[in-house]
């Protein structure tokens, strides 16, 4: 029952939301669903209900994680969008907050579905509620961004329901009950036949792979992030990968479960190496600090994909990683955007001084490049250890050195962006701009940031449980 | 598919590749447009006869054909009054080379489709290069055409071409999945109809290689 109120909530906050004529109040719904969302999820994590008939739903460790992961995060970006909308104003925000909510839905039920063409649905929803928030600021640039984001994921993740069906398939050929069930899919998955097996494979990693970010199926992300609202981008790159990451998940499961696991991890490494090069060198010299956000992500989504192809001790750093970089590009988005609204401007030529300007953003977004680019004490310097110290203890030398100086070569491209904006001086002759750092736009980034902060340092008992579990279904032991 | 009309299903599968060849040789939107709702149409009508009667099978032809027959090319339709346009200009692929691509992919697919390990009951049937086909059509005209519109018709047909594969596996497909890709389908379409209105309004024309701006300098 809880399962289908904590989808089904957001769902009626949405219509309510559309339907409740009066603009300046409708903000105050997000942070009373998001919140209650949350509570929700803390419910549902400690006591977790059975499947249901037919074994469509059910929450299971890596469910919970993304479930966990998602709610903080949307409980955060729902109380600053209170804030943020009370400067935007002059803009209608029915829409915002309806599709705001309704993409909530989808993220949790990516979150509960055991049946991979339900979660196929549920992924496609987010897809599509994305759209109109990225284009809430309805500019030319925006249409253009929006427009490039609808058609590349729009097309991924086709190409994502065409593995399915080889998925599918590949049963039929074998003789096996044809299921899109997890549970039967991973145990069956020796006896699938291989060849549409392993076409399900390719089309699904580039499927979900274009959804994430994957280089080079990242083309869209740079435009989308840069342009959508702060709050949006923060969704972007923390929920949304998140779902497309289960999604490529629950392929793992039944990938390692099936006799190509070895190949398919290869193919993973692979990919995430690559990822972390284009975003080595697409991060050095960008003069938009927004758009650097997205490389920022490109990488993050190649660090998971890495590890995910280390497998074994690997697991547990990803899936803790997952978590980390989902907090900490909150955090991220929701300062820069306050940066952003401070200065009216996102080219790093008008941005600078931002510390004197909008002091807590300012603080902010300094700490959030140091724990994203893997500084301790943060918690994404804890994930990263343990990844790149089991690639070393696998024997692949040549992976942990390469992620390595990828990681350098980032953190370098990366300050020198973010340390002008932050620090410098404030130019001479910028616009005046109404915005100032307030409670409601600088409590939930500093909240995130204080879980970011405390992963680095301390693991509660129940989510180190909750991660050994998950990284378990991976077949990631210690 | 053992029905005895599993033969007029090879029909309307070979009218679904003519449709595909209907859209790489055309330049009128409003054409296109209706071809890719017939092919729809079409497809739509395909289960029924592939597999028994059952209200499952009824409920989904009946949905497939008033949504890809109806309330989509509707949607277009209206996008392409509103933007005022009727024709593709200027195509980055010609439309004699698009014709020309076209057969050279339908011929490459049928070759490609009879090595595939497919399960014998399927074998000889026209479903699996009918659906290669038609998903390479598609990415043909969206990679080949500049106005938003004609995209969004790609779009259509690679869905199309995933949807003739999914035929094999109608078994396999509950019917709530299928009525949730069918509607992740018409509210994807519905957006992109709205977005499409936008950048008329926006750059007066709907080519989307004026969409430019964002780059990396």
């Amino acid at each position: 029952m809880l399962l289908w109120l904590i989808v089904l909530l957001p769902l009626s906050g949405a219509t309510i939301a559309w339907l409740m004529p009066d603009g300046s109040k409708r903000p105050f719904l997000l942070p009373l669903f998001g919140l209650t969302h949350l509570v929700l999820t803390f419910l549902l994590l400690a006591d977790t209900p059975p499947a249901s008939p037919g074994g469509w739903i059910l929450l299971d460790a890596l469910g919970k994680l993304i479930l966990l992961s998602n709610s903080l995060l949307f409980a955060g970006c729902s109380t600053y969008a209170v804030g943020y909308l009370s400067y935007r104003q002059e803009r209608p925000n029915r829409i915002l907050c309806s599709a705001l909510l309704v993409c909530l839905s989808a993220m949790t039920l990516v979150t509960v579905s055991q049946h991979l063409g339900l979660l196929w649905i549920a992924l496609e929803a987010t897809t599509v509620t994305m759209a109109p928030l990225i284009y809430f600021n309805r500019n030319a640039r925006s249409i253009e961004a929006t427009w490039k984001y609808l058609l590349i994921c729009s097309v991924g993740i086709a190409i994502a329901l065409l593995g399915l069906f080889f998925l599918a398939y590949s049963t039929i050929v074998a003789k096996q009950d044809v299921s899109l069930l997890l549970g039967s899919l991973i145990t069956d998955a020796p006896r699938l036949h291989p060849g549409w097996r392993h076409a399900a494979f390719i089309f699904l990693l580039v499927g979900f792979g274009s959804k994430m970010g994957l280089a080079p199926l990242h083309t869209w992300k740079p435009d989308a992030y840069g342009e959508a609202p702060g709050l949006v981008g923060a969704l972007l790159a923390g929920g949304l990968v998140n779902c497309a990451l289960l999604a490529l998940l629950r392929v793992y499961q039944v990938a390692i479960a099936s006799t190509e696991g070895a190949l398919f991890q290869d193919v993973l490494l692979t990919m995430g190496l690559i990822s972390m090069a284009f975003a080595a060198v697409f991060m050095a010299r960008q003069s938009d600090f927004k758009r650097m956000l997205a490389y920022s992500s490109v990488e993050h989504v190649g660090i998971l994909t890495v590890a995910l192809g280390l497998g074994k001790g690997a697991l547990f750093g990803a899936l803790l990683h997952m978590l980390n970089n989902a907090l900490t590009k909150g955090v991220l988005f929701l300062s820069s955007g306050n940066i952003h609204r401070a200065y009216n401007s996102k080219s790093t030529n008008f941005v600078r001084g931002a510390l004197r300007r909008t002091p807590w953003s300012g603080v902010l977004f300094l700490a959030a490049f140091f724990a994203i680019t893997g500084s301790p004490p943060f918690g994404p310097f804890v994930s990263e250890f343990i990844i790149v110290s089991s690639a070393f203890v696998q024997g692949h030398y040549w992976g942990g050195a390469l992620f390595l100086v990828f990681l350098a070569l980032i953190f370098i491209g990366m300050a020198s962006t973010v340390l002008p904006v932050v620090m410098g001086k404030i130019p001479g002759d910028i616009e005046k701009t109404p915005y100032r750092d307030t409670v409601h736009t600088v409590l939930p980034p500093l909240v995130l940031m204080g879980v970011v902060l405390m992963l680095g340092l301390w693991i509660p008992a129940p989510l180190q449980g909750l991660l050994r579990e998950a990284a378990g279904m991976l077949g990631g032991g210690e | 598919m053992t029905s005895p009309l599993a033969s007029w299903a090879d029909q309307l599968l070979v009218l679904c590749l003519l449709l595909n060849f209907a859209v790489l040789g055309t330049s009128r939107l409003g054409f296109s447009v209706r071809a890719v709702a017939l092919q729809g149409v079409v497809l739509g009508v395909l289960p029924a006869l592939v597999h028994p009667f059952s209200w499952h099978v009824a409920a989904i032809v009946v949905s497939i054909v008033l949504v890809k027959g109806g309330v989509i090319p509707l949607l277009i339709i209206r996008a392409v009054k509103k933007a005022e346009i009727e024709r593709e200009f200027q195509p980055f692929i010609g439309y004699i080379p698009s014709l020309v691509l076209g057969a050279l992919f339908t011929a490459l697919a049928f070759v490609f489709a009879a090595r595939l390990p497919l399960a014998p009951e399927h074998a000889g049937l026209l479903v699996v290069p009918a659906s290669i086909a038609t998903l390479m059509c598609g990415f043909l005209v969206l990679m080949g055409r500049r106005k938003a519109i004609s995209q969004v018709l790609g779009y259509l047909l690679m869905e199309n071409g995933i949807f003739i594969f999914g035929l094999l596996l109608a078994d396999a497909m509950p019917v709530m999945v299928e009525a949730g890709a069918l509607l992740d389908l018409l509210v994807g379409v519905f957006v992109m109809g709205i977005v499409i209105n936008h950048i008329s309004r926006e750059f007066s024309s709907l080519d989307t290689s004026r969409l430019s701006a964002l780059r990396e300098e």
